[in-house]
């Protein structure tokens, strides 16, 4: 399935639609569509191989956790696809990230626009952390640092059983705080898993501020190499960047791009709220007026009337 | 004298999971002191060395899962819960994953003390939906545990014992089903894992004293069917008495005791076990009569239930077994 828009145009609807669902909800995770919004765009539109949907454009009420007593549960993963062997897996590492990812699968044709106004909705599955059963989710990630381990080991797992397709993890880089995101590494390394691959979102930004304020994390590329990924580092905004990075040889090890982000690209008025960008809550009627006009402005739409 | 058994996981795992290939052997560094070492030698294919770094552990085996396999992860049990509690939940738990958790050293049967001694374990697992909890007691349970385990349709955790094992069943563990070795009418007597052994030591002490002793062994913890535990409270005229190689809170004396409240059983209940308390190393035998785990304990017990002293001491019991602490069965000292 490929979408025919180009992905500078999916990023700029990613960013549109999050900045509306912000003003009409009085807040919203805006700064990571404007970090993320290349990352998603060209994995969904161009990179990822993935069949077509095999869940409804509107997503179905939460139906559920898994149990034994709940034979019809499913995944979100119907999203993104088939689970064939052919095709690539993705999961969203940051499930916060769940409203960029969400606005994507509706820019790339995978989800209705309806999918959106569930959002945080009591009854809905379409959770504002992405849950496993939320659109394009197939596995919990809310619990920061989890989701490239459990892709190497699917990544093992498909390996073993020659399956072509590839498994992607989007990443926070918050998540290199957390240890486990070194073990997973240091496993892919020492088992020689290739076909796993991360892009991570680098704004160096996390839920208290500035990640050097919060915990400094150094060179996260030389880490990376020296633990035995293959690494490169790329402008995060820049396509034919992240075109070029996935092409890194990359043999025994999984590859890791690292896209370096501005957390307020396109929306230059969020850097008012710097350091604190992880949850935008405008602070006053005046304040969301303002935000309103100006990144109204910068998307080229017209400003959300979200008095109704 | 009591049949021991040296090693039955390692023979029991490589015959069980040798040449299937969604069956995986996961190892985190304790290959050896799980008894797996064999089998990694052997089918090197199904074994993934995944190092001491177990969040990752619980997560990649959560992906293989994902991926259909089938993993059986082996290291010592507090290793698997602790620390990466939350890979447990979000990763294998919560998902339902095949993932066979194969719990080395539970509680006291380890010297390694606190860091090592799982004894708030089955609490744990008790509290976690999906999961489902088997304890094995003697070396038929560990014979059988592989295809018990990998007979559920989720995630399972297991009390695994190891090294020299005394054989006190002849037939394996039927998920779900509790095992009733005696049927007497005054005393219901619950154990689980080594304590079933203590029981059977204390029991013909106990019917010396006049004692009718019904005694009930559970190798199936969750789900538990609380009917036929009730059918068999129902038949016993003075109580119950529960022992086990676990803490108090949470475990089978907690399970009893919730079965008898939801029932409105107008009957008495003493726990025995772990009171509230870390234990600490040393052998087997010492903890079990320091922290009151053994027969001696389970007389006493019973003789606050009946509120009557029955006379018996410890020659009255039925010779303990005395394990060596270095033994060629074991890997370490641990």
């Amino acid at each position: 399935m490929r979408n025919d828009r180009s992905t500078e145009d999916v990023a700029l609807g990613i960013r549109r639609r999050v900045f509306e669902h912000a003003m009409r909800n009085n807040g919203g995770y805006l700064s990571q569509a404007c970090s993320a919004g290349e990352q998603l765009a060209w994995l969904y539109n161009e990179e990822l191989k993935l069949g077509e949907p095999t869940l409804p454009p509107v997503p179905k009420p939460f139906g559920g956790v898994p149990s034994a007593d709940n034979p019809d549960y499913h995944t979100g993963a119907g999203y993104n696809g088939p689970a064939a062997p052919d095709y690539d897996r993705l999961f969203i590492a940051p499930a916060h990230y769940a409203l960029v990812a969400y606005a994507t699968l509706i820019e790339v044709g995978r989800m209705a626009p309806e999918g959106l106004d569930m959002f945080n909705k009591d009854g809905s599955s379409v959770e504002m952390i992405g849950a496993e059963h939320s659109p394009g989710m197939e596995v919990h990630n809310g619990t920061l640092g989890i989701g490239l381990s459990t892709a190497a080991g699917l990544a093992w797992g498909r390996a073993r059983r020659g399956e072509a397709g590839r498994t992607w993890v989007f990443m926070s880089d918050g998540e290199v705080q957390e240890g486990q995101t070194w073990e997973a590494v240091q496993a892919c390394a020492h088992h020689g898993i290739d076909n796993l691959y991360a892009i991570m979102d680098v704004n160096a930004q996390q839920c208290d501020g500035a990640m050097d304020t919060v915990m400094e994390v150094g060179d996260i590329r030389r880490k990376f190499l020296t633990f035995g990924a293959a690494c490169v580092e790329i402008d995060g905004h820049d396509l034919d960047a992240m075109r070029d990075a996935v092409r890194e040889p990359h043999e025994g090890k999984p590859l890791i791009i690292l896209a370096h982000t501005n957390p307020f690209h396109t929306m230059g008025i969020l850097e008012e709220r710097f350091p604190r960008l992880h949850y935008v809550r405008f602070k006053s009627e005046d304040e969301r007026a303002r935000m309103n006009a100006s990144i109204a402005k910068d998307l080229g739409v017209e400003p959300v009337d979200y008095a109704h | 004298m009591v049949e021991m058994v040296n090693r039955p996981y390692a023979s029991a795992f490589e015959k069980f999971a040798a040449g299937n290939p969604d069956i995986l052997c996961l190892s985190a560094d304790l290959t050896s002191s799980c008894e797996i070492d064999g089998f990694r030698d052997r089918h090197p294919d199904q074994f993934v060395s995944l190092g001491m770094a177990e969040q990752n552990m619980m997560s990649f085996a959560g992906g293989l899962g994902l991926a259909g396999f089938r993993p059986f992860i082996h290291t010592f049990g507090v290793f698997m819960y602790r620390r990466p509690y939350d890979q447990l939940m979000a990763s294998i738990a919560y998902p339902r994953r095949k993932v066979r958790l194969m719990g080395f050293l539970p509680g006291v049967t380890t010297p390694g003390g606190m860091t090592h001694q799982s004894i708030e374990d089955i609490s744990v697992m008790r509290s976690i939906p999906n999961m489902t909890i088997l304890e094995t007691g003697d070396a038929t349970e560990v014979e059988s545990i592989c295809e018990a385990a990998d007979s559920i349709d989720g995630p399972v955790w297991c009390r695994v014992l190891r090294g020299s094992v005394p054989r006190l069943f002849d037939t394996p563990i039927r998920v779900g089903e509790m095992r009733e070795l005696a049927d007497g009418d005054d005393i219901l007597i619950v154990t689980s894992g080594i304590c079933t052994e203590e029981a059977l030591r204390a029991r013909s002490a106990l019917q010396k004293a006049g004692l009718s002793i019904r005694h009930l062994h559970l190798n199936t913890i969750k789900p538990f069917d609380h009917k036929a535990l009730l059918d068999h409270i129902g038949s016993v005229r003075h109580g119950v008495i529960t022992l086990e190689n676990h803490v108090t809170e949470g475990g089978i004396g907690s399970l009893v005791a919730e079965a008898m409240a939801d029932a409105g059983t107008g009957k008495r209940l003493v726990r025995l076990g772990l009171k509230d308390t870390y234990a600490h190393g040393g052998s087997r035998a010492y903890l079990m009569r320091y922290y009151g785990l053994d027969a001696l304990a389970l007389v006493r017990g019973i003789e606050d239930l009946m509120g009557q002293s029955f006379g018996i001491d410890e020659d009255d019991l039925d010779a303990a077994r005395v394990d060596a602490v270095h033994s060629i069965v074991k890997a370490e000292a641990l």
